[in-house]
């Protein structure tokens, strides 16, 4: 019996040590995005606060969605970052440019509340009614018991996320083909320029007064 | 439950956000805005699914799916606008797109 406890106990530091370490990977992680001047390391920051949020939630035994975030967002949605910060190149740099401004100090000011003021909530609730979590079955989270979710107490939220999805790939394509298509007039005017060099040297005021 | 009450999870989530709003306001690279609100999107997530597991209700975590869908439509968008941007050659500065502030 003391045995039994004592393999409890031992189980429930393990949590703690993982909870712990993931939770400072995250904080950590998180403020790195936002300081990094080079997008492409904020990005790979973002990267790790993603893993380490994905551990979070498998101790919240939330596995399928532990899951999807590592292979959709770690993977499919950071890719797809990256890509564009490799494509932009040089110009994607933010440097930290001045000193604190009025903007920056109201900025820190308008974060620091939001956090003492959600901490402030919690903690008010943290002895009571957040402490006593329910107890669930082995199914809890898994990707059965989502699916099973999914298409019969939520199927209108799956449809209505379908169509989100489908609005914003197209989204992109439009957006994307119609950058295109400016830098292909802009190109062609670049070719045709040098062939009339007449009608630069005039001066604008007697375009006009020609025609 | 083992380990941390949910009260632990939920102080993790406001950090993030406090976090991610912080970057929103303070970042002037549209790139790290967007990374910024992926920070943001992520810190409800976690919250949402400590609230899942605190109730032992799976609809939590529907939500979360949910959220992290449109985080990626987002994403596809404001990657698309950011690529647009240049691409006609404007300052990838937040701060300096005022065309529709009249």
């Amino acid at each position: 019996m003391t045995i039994f406890v004592l393999a409890s106990s031992a189980g429930n530091v393990l949590v703690w040590i993982v909870w712990f370490a993931a939770a400072a990977a995250c904080v950590g992680s998180g403020i790195a995005v936002i300081s990094f001047s080079n997008p492409f390391y904020s990005a790979l920051a973002l990267i790790g606060n993603l893993a380490s949020l994905a551990v979070l939630y498998l101790l919240l035994s939330a596995e399928f969605v532990a899951a999807a975030q590592v292979l959709v967002y770690a993977g499919a949605v950071m890719v797809m970052f990256l890509f564009v910060i490799a494509y932009l190149g040089g110009r994607a740099d933010a440097p930290w440019a001045g000193g604190p401004s009025v903007n920056r100090i109201a900025a820190v000011v308008a974060a620091a509340a939001i956090l003492v003021e959600v901490l402030v909530a919690i903690g008010l609730k943290s002895g009571h009614s957040l402490s006593n979590a329910a107890s669930i079955t082995g199914s809890f989270g898994s990707p059965a018991e989502i699916g099973r979710l999914f298409l019969t107490d939520h199927l209108l939220a799956f449809e209505i996320t379908s169509v989100v999805l489908l609005i914003a790939a197209v989204g992109g394509v439009v957006l994307g083909a119609h950058a295109r298509r400016l830098q292909a007039e802009e190109a062609e005017e670049a070719e045709t320029a040098p062939a009339s060099p007449p009608s630069r040297t005039e001066p604008p005021m007697e375009v006009p007064a020609a025609r | 439950m083992k380990g941390p009450d949910v009260t632990w999870y939920l102080a993790v989530a406001t950090f993030m956000f406090a976090t991610g709003a912080l970057g929103v306001l303070i970042r002037r690279s549209p790139l790290i805005v967007l990374l910024s609100l992926e920070l943001m999107l992520n810190a409800c997530n976690l919250a949402l699914i400590a609230f899942s597991r605190l109730h032992g209700n799976g609809a939590g975590q529907i939500f979360a799916l949910s959220v992290m869908a449109v985080a990626a439509s987002e994403v596809v968008v404001g990657l698309g606008l950011i690529v647009a941007m240049a691409r006609r050659n404007l300052t990838l500065d937040v701060d300096k797109l005022t065309t529709l502030r009249g």
